[in-house]
This record gives structure tokens, sequence and C-alpha cells, in this order.
């Protein structure tokens, strides 16, 4: 199959092809679409456009256009594969603004598998559309030749380490520089670097306390083990707690979801085969993350192969095996005894677990089993946050907004804590919290575990 | 469309209020139904003043005008037929007020049917119109359009449940008609402007009542193997003088898409299912729940389940309200009809329906609100097709003639709209017609709110004309 168009007309002479055969071409010709990573018309046109997906996406709450709804979103693949829509800059700033959060699909009547779709849709931007000059070098870099490297992950945290604590950040406050560039906001977006790099946990082994129950692989992430080191290993206090054998096997890499979300597909099968590798030589009763955005990806590996290749079928027996550490210790049962917490405490669902891997129940489970914890929901819990992978960096505007109107719904609740299950939500809520001066504590459902061991 | 419309209209609500390039428009040339029709731009208010000043700029320049809440409806209402401007209300989706002693309240026709009722719902009430797409259709669009829902059979449709309504007519007038009060003096207009499907006035304030939840309630699923028996029964629930809360109907084929969505544990061999529902004070309840599983039994059902909780009963309901998306899943499109029989004739109608599925060579699937004789047979085809495509609208014109030789109805809540205005001389008579059409132009006199729907053009009476393909996620060739 090519993507460039045959000639208007056919040579003197051919055979002439029966009509499906030149319907088929024609389509070809007109679509807006390459014939590699596009959005299926098998998978797009389940949409039957009753529209019971608009209310539920977030940006179309915010701006009530059909454009930003999952409707419209596959109405314009549609239109591009057609060939009646360009893929050209409006379609592209549409895919863009989707936070891909995947409340369209839960509660979609049709089964539409729109996070597939979506990424196939900037599959196709990556390979057909070009972006600003300044939009590309950082795509580039942060894609390419950052998130696969944990060496330079690593590095880069060290330089960023340096300006969090040596008062350059203060200065850069106190002098306005950073409203200068309106990065007041952004600046508190950024997370904190960990004084102590979770790297050194690869390839070890944890054991488990009393009785092994299981012998699990824990995934570490990867910028997650410069920022989220105390989760991750307060994840494996929990696991051992509860009678798990925590391996963390050192030739592991970042999952690529990131890449994978925006697109670029190459760099997320490189990282899969790697994750493959690293994951499946030994016989593990299950695959570990504390991260639901890596998670969904790492349980969708499959998406990203041909079902004939042997990555596919790697993928699948992969995926099987990825728990979400809510899931997996709600299925599993606590053991460990728990001292009581006595504080109020609210849960935001993280898009890419209640949607992504329809795990709702898991996690409040989990906290109503902690003694003297009074969870209170909040209205909405499962619409987005805004953190959305690298959304609030790339919208910030958007993800702001988004922040505001959640931080809403958490104060209705007076919650002391918000719990939530994924390092982007974490951060994301702290920056929420910051900005309007709660002082609440915004924490992992695992990290309330922990304090809670006895 | 004229440029310095385009420039009044962006000076009017800011640019970003107005869309009107080609890529932005083809994502308002549908709704939830089958229909395609293609507005010159579409624009989105905040406030009352807004819109009135949209509408006399529509008279200036004698442009159409359309309204539109979610775009979830079912027979083209909300889409232009003839360009001109598409006003969208998604923007103007605020509660103005709730008044909970007094049990009602005020709207922007934007705000969410199940919105507003989460939003009372701490206080025990709730907005009784259920619309299958309540989760992301609007007030606006239930009141133009009277919307039904499966508890329509207890609760009444939309009409039952406004007091008031601000609205502008197409000529530029803003009133307000109705009151609080539940009789007002004067002609009774909100019956008449309640279900206009738009063609009478922009609405931009609703005044609803709210309904109490009732204390109890329960869930009953009825299962059975054949068709007859199911709507024997409903018959029968009926005769004995029961009012169900509601009395929906799947039949098997519809039943098992519906269970491959939800995992409700329906039962994949049957013929068809009742979804029954009592609800008022407890012991009342308790009652009629146990009557209406009798009657079930007496004709023969295999099973009568009664949902525990308020999860299980979720579950059930669940499948209902998901059941035409569900069907998305095995088919690239199908079309719903929707028409009304008296229920003692459900089940010559089914019968009929299955033969010409037939003759016709389609699947057709069957969900209706049984208990008002209100179906909704589900014709799968490829919308790629076109002798496909012809023959759904040979075979669900052929299920409406059946409906009218039974003594019933063209629509029972989808409206007529753009899709059915064809069949209405098959119900009415030309004077009857014209009686309606005079009462538009009594408000619409020069056509511009709205137009070509609900009445057929007058040359081409009597005939019917085919429509044009959908594009429903086909390539355009």
């Amino acid at each position: 199959m090519s993507s460039t168009p045959p000639p208007a007309g056919r040579p003197q002479g051919s055979p002439p092809v029966a009509h499906e055969e030149a319907q088929r071409e024609f389509q070809l010709t007109l679509s807006g679409f390459s014939a590699i990573d596009k959005p299926e018309y098998e998978d797009y046109s389940r949409c039957v456009h009753c529209g019971l997906c608009a209310n539920n996406c977030p940006t179309y709450r915010l701006w009530g256009r059909e454009a930003d709804s999952p409707r419209g979103r596959i109405k314009q693949m549609a239109l591009v594969d057609q060939g009646r829509l360009e893929l050209g800059e409006s379609f592209v700033l549409h895919i863009d603004r989707c936070l891909n959060c995947r409340n369209c699909e839960t509660v979609c009547p049709s089964g539409v598998e729109y996070g597939k779709i979506l990424e196939l849709a900037r599959a196709q931007i990556e390979q057909k559309y070009k972006r600003p000059l300044v939009s590309r070098i950082a795509r580039d870099f942060v894609y390419r030749r950052l998130l696969p490297y944990p060496g330079r992950i690593a590095s880069a945290a060290r330089a960023l380490k340096i300006y969090q604590r040596s008062g350059l950040a203060a200065v850069a406050r106190a002098a306005g520089i950073l409203r200068l560039f309106g990065l007041q906001n952004r600046e508190k977006l950024l997370p904190r670097i960990d004084s102590d790099f979770f790297f050194s946990a690869l390839g070890k082994t944890f054991p488990a306390k009393g009785t092994r129950r299981a012998r699990v692989a824990f995934f570490a992430g990867c910028v997650a083990q410069v920022t989220f080191s105390d989760l991750n290993r307060a994840t494996i206090r929990v696991l051992q707690a509860n009678g798990c054998e925590v391996v963390v096997p050192a030739a592991q890499t970042c999952c690529g979801a990131l890449a994978a979300h925006a697109g670029v597909r190459d760099v997320a099968r490189e990282l899969a085969r790697k994750n493959f590798a690293a994951f499946l030589s030994d016989d593990f009763d299950a695959i570990i993350t504390n991260a639901a955005g890596c998670g969904s990806t790492l349980k969708e590996y499959a998406h990203l192969f041909n079902e004939d290749s042997t990555s596919h079928s790697r993928a699948e027996k992969f995926s099987a095996k990825m728990r979400d550490i809510t899931e997996f210790l709600a299925d599993l049962g606590l053991t460990a005894p728990l001292r009581p917490l006595p504080v109020r405490v609210t849960y935001q669902d993280s898009c890419h677990l209640v949607h992504g891997q329809k795990i709702r129940e898991a996690p409040r489970r989990l906290l109503h089993a902690i003694p003297g914890l009074d969870f209170v929901e909040m209205p909405l819990a499962d619409q987005c946050c805004g953190s959305a992978g690298v959304y609030n960096v790339t919208e910030t505007e958007t993800a702001l907004e988004l922040l505001d109107r959640k931080m809403d719904n958490v104060q209705q609740t007076k919650a002391q804590i918000i719990a939530t299950a994924n390092p982007g939500c974490i951060l994301q809520l702290r920056a929420g919290a910051a900005l309007r001066r709660t002082n609440q504590e915004v924490l992992h459902v695992v990290e309330l575990l922990d304090r809670a061991l006895a | 469309m004229d440029s310095q419309l385009l420039r009044d209209l962006k000076s009017l609500l800011g640019p970003e209020a107005v869309l009107h390039r080609p890529e932005e428009l083809m994502l308002y040339e549908y709704d939830g139904s089958v229909e395609v029709a293609r507005p010159n731009c579409v624009v989105f208010p905040r406030t009352t003043a807004e819109v009135l000043a949209i509408v006399k700029l529509a008279n200036q320049y004698q442009t159409p005008l359309v309204g539109r809440g979610a775009g979830t409806g079912l027979s083209g209402g909300a889409l232009s037929r003839k360009g001109g401007i598409l006003t969208v209300f998604s923007r103007m989706n605020r509660i103005l007020e709730i008044d909970i002693e007094n049990q009602r309240a005020t709207v922007q026709p934007g705000v969410v049917n199940s919105d507003l009722s989460a939003a009372v719902a701490h206080a025990g009430l709730h907005f009784a119109p259920d619309p299958s797409s309540q989760k992301a259709c609007t007030i606006g669009g239930n009141v133009s359009e009277n919307s039904g829902g499966p508890h329509t059979l207890a609760y009444g449709v939309t009409t039952n449940h406004v007091l008031s309504l601000e609205a502008i007519l197409p000529t530029g007038e803003l009133i307000r008609i109705g009151s609080s009060a539940l009789d007002t003096p004067g002609y009774d207009l909100l019956g008449l402007f309640v279900g206009s499907e738009g063609t009478l006035a922009l609405i931009t304030e609703i005044t609803v009542k709210l309904t109490r939840l009732p204390e109890a309630v329960k869930t009953l699923l009825a299962i059975f193997d054949t068709l007859d028996d199911a709507t024997e029964t409903v018959v029968d629930i009926t005769a004995r003088g029961i009012t169900p809360a509601a009395c929906e109907m799947l039949d098997g084929w519809t039943l098992r898409a519906v269970e491959a969505y939800v995992h409700a544990g329906f039962p994949l061999d049957c013929a068809a299912v009742l979804l029954l529902e009592v609800d008022g004070v407890a012991e009342a309840v308790q009652q009629h729940a146990e009557e209406v599983a009798d009657i079930c039994r007496a004709h023969h059902a295999r099973e009568v389940r009664v949902a525990r909780d308020a999860r299980e009963r979720d579950l059930l309901w669940k499948g209902r309200k998901n059941a035409f998306g569900a069907v998305g899943r095995l088919s690239p499109t199908y079309y719903v009809q929707d028409g009304v029989i008296p229920r003692t004739k459900l089940p010559a109608t089914l019968r009929r329906i299955n033969e010409i599925g037939v003759k016709y060579g389609f699947q057709i699937g069957n969900i209706f609100h049984a208990g008002d004789g209100n179906l909704h047979p589900l014709i799968l085809f490829d919308a790629r097709d076109e002798a496909q495509f012809r023959g759904v609208v040979a075979a669900a014109d052929e299920i409406i003639k059946f409906c009218i030789e039974m003594g019933g109805s063209i629509t029972g809540e989808h409206g007529v709209g753009m899709e059915k205005d064809r069949l209405m001389p098959l119900l009415f008579s030309e004077a009857d017609l014209d009686v309606m059409r005079n009462v538009r132009a009594a408000f619409n006199p020069q056509g511009l709110l709205n137009p070509d729907k609900i009445f057929p053009s007058k040359k081409g009476c009597g005939e019917i004309h085919v429509r044009p393909l959908p594009l429903t996620g086909a390539p355009s060739a």
C-alpha cells in the first residue's frame, strides 16, 4: 500500500479492476492518513455519534464545543480518513487538546476504544504534520533523547535539584523572573527532586515478611525514580508487609506511555521490547506498578504491535501479569496489621486507573481498610484533575482551569488528605493545594497504607 | 454566508464564540440520528440578551436560525436544514435557582438533565423526565422535543414537569409563558411550546418541577422464552390496574448485545425480558412487586429476578439505558425507529416487525417502553452500502405504516424533525396540517426559525422522497 496518490486516470489497456477494488483504491487515495498506525474504520465507526460522552469530557465541559468532545474528535478522524478534512492545524489543535483521560470510554455504550484510536491519530500527526520548530525540538528532546535514558533523567534531575536547593529557585521567585515569563504557576507544577534516587534499588530483591504469599516484580518508572523514590519505597514496604517478595529487575526502563500518548510509537515499541526482556525472563506472580498512567500503557502494550508479530504475543504475556498496586493488594487481601489513622481523606480517581483500567473500587476498599480513616467522596471524583501526563506542561492554562474546578470539589469534602493513585495526579493536586494554600497533603493510597503499618 | 453578518456576530459574541470555517461546521452537521445537514455558522451565546441580539441579526439578514443543545436528538431537530445560524446552548448551562421547599428549579437551557437531578438529590428530589441520553442531553432540548423516558409511564413526559418558560420569538420579542402556579390563566401556551421542536421560539430559561424521589423502589427482571408471553404480560399488568413506574422490554437478540457491554448477568438464551419497576410507599411497593411477579409467572416467565440493592438496580438500568449504543458494537450503523401503538396490539406488532425484518433481510432488535406502547425497533445496516440504506428506509416506513394501521402514531418521543415530516400526511389530513402550519406562522411568520421541519413541503404532498445517504463514518465515494 502506498500513500502517494496514483495518477488520475488508469493507463490505457490495463485490465478493468473489480468495483470493490476500485472503491478501495479510491478510498486510499482520498484518506488523509498514511497506511501505517492509523485509526481503523472498524474501530472509529463503532461510534454511533449518540453524544452520551460529551458531558463526561473535561474539555467539552469547559468549552461546550463539538470539536473538543470525544464524538467530535472521532468525527474529525473519520473526516480526515475520508479525505474531507485536511490533517492540518485545526485537526492537530483539537487532537492535542484532548487529555486522553478516557472518561468517554467509561460512559460509551458502544465500546469505542477511544484511547487507542486517539493515540493512532497522534501517530498520524507525528508522521504527516510539521509542527513549529520549537515544539519539534522540545518533543524530540523529551520523547527521544531524555525519557528512554535513565542516566540522562538522573543528570537532569541533579541539575534541577541544584536549582531547587541552592536558593536559586527562591531568588528567581523573589525577582519576579518566573512571573515575567508567565512561569510562576508552572513552577508549582514542577516535581521536587528527591535527595536519594531510587536507581540504587534496581537489581535488588526485598524479602517478604512472614510467610511468602506471592513473588512479584516491581516496575519502578522513569521520572518517578528521581521524584517519587519515597512512594516507590513505601510501595515495596507495603508489599513486603503483606507477604510479598519484591524483585526490582535491573534491566527495566521507562514504560513508554508518554511517547505512546504523543504518537511517538517507535520509541514506545523499543521501550516495550526492553521491558519484555527485563520482566519475562523470570516467572513472577505479578508485575506491579504504582503509576496508573504507566500501568494503563503496560496493560495495553499489545496495541503497539501487529497482531501476528512475536512482540504482540510477548506483549500479551507481559500485560497478563501487570497489576496496579491497588488492584493487586485489594485482590490479595491485606494481612499486615494496621494502626488507626484518624484523618479525613478524599480520593481523586486517576483517569488511567478508573477509565483506562476500569479500577474504581480497589483504591476505595484499601482506604476503608485503614482503621479510623474518615473517607469522604468528592463530587465528580472521576473527572480529570488536568495533570494528564505532560498536558499540564503543554496546555498549562487548560490544566490549571481543570485543577481549579477539581479543587472546588475537593474543598467541599473538608478533607485533610487528598489520596490518589498516580504520580502525575499527585503533582497536579499538590500544585492545587499550594495555589490555594490549603495545607492539604496529597498522597498515593499506598503511602497511606504504609503510614498505617503497625 | 454574508460576511457582514459574521462580523456582526463576532462583535456581539466575541470571535471565539462564532464558528464558520468548514472544518468547524462539519462537526455540527450531525446529531444522534442518521440525518445530515450543515449550518453556515455556529454561535455560542451565554446570556438571554445575546440570544435576543442573535435573533434580531437573523431577522435583519433574513437568515435561518436553529437552536441546539447537546446534539443527542434522534430526528434531526437540531440540524440546520437550510443553513444559517445554529445557536448552541452548551455555554448557557447554569442552574439559576433551586427552590427546595416549593420543589422547583430555574435553569438555563443548556443544563444537562442528569446534572439537575444530581444537584437536588441531597434534598431527595429529582427532575423526573429521564430520556436514555440524560447523562448528556440538555433540558432545553428536552423541552423542545417534549422528551420522555422509561419512567414516562408513571411520571409523564417533559411537558408535565415544566412550569414556565422564557423564550425569544423568531420575530425578536422576549416572552414569558406559564407561571409558577400550577394553572395559568389564558391559553395553555406551555402545551404548545413544549414539544414544538424548536419551530416556535428559542428557549432561554426554564422553570421545572422537581419530583420527590420515591420512598421505595423495586426493580424486577422477568425472563421469557417467547416474545408473545412477554408482550401479553404487559397487557395483563396494565389491565389489572397496576401502573408500574416503568415497564421496558428488550428482545433476546438486543439483550445479548447489551450483556456483552454491561455484564449484568442477563440470560443469553431467552426470547425477551421485561424490566419492571414499581415505586411509592414501602408497603404498597412490596405488594405491587409481588403481584407483578405473579402475573409474569402466570404468563410462563421462566424466572423473575428482583434487584436486591441499589447496585443491582443500577446495573439492570445501565443495560436498558445504554442499549442503543451497545448495539453499535454489532453493526457499523443502525437506524432507530420510534413508533407508538396501543399496548394491546404489542404481540401482533412485534410479529409484524419480525416479518418485515425477514422480508428486507435486516436484523431488527426491539427495545421499547412497553408500558406505553412506544416501540424502538433498531435496524442494523451498513451505511456505506447505498442499497442497504434505501432498504432500511423502506423497512422503517413499513413498520410505521403498520403502527398507524394498529391505531398508533409515527413517533412516541423522538420527534418528527426532518426525519418524519414526509410521514405526517399518513396521520393527518391536509386540513389538520394547515391548522398546525397556521399556528407556526403566528409565531414564526417568515419561517426563519428551524425551517423545513415537522411539516412536509406542500408540493411534495403524498410522495415519499428518498433522503440522501448519511455520512456515518462512510468514505465519501
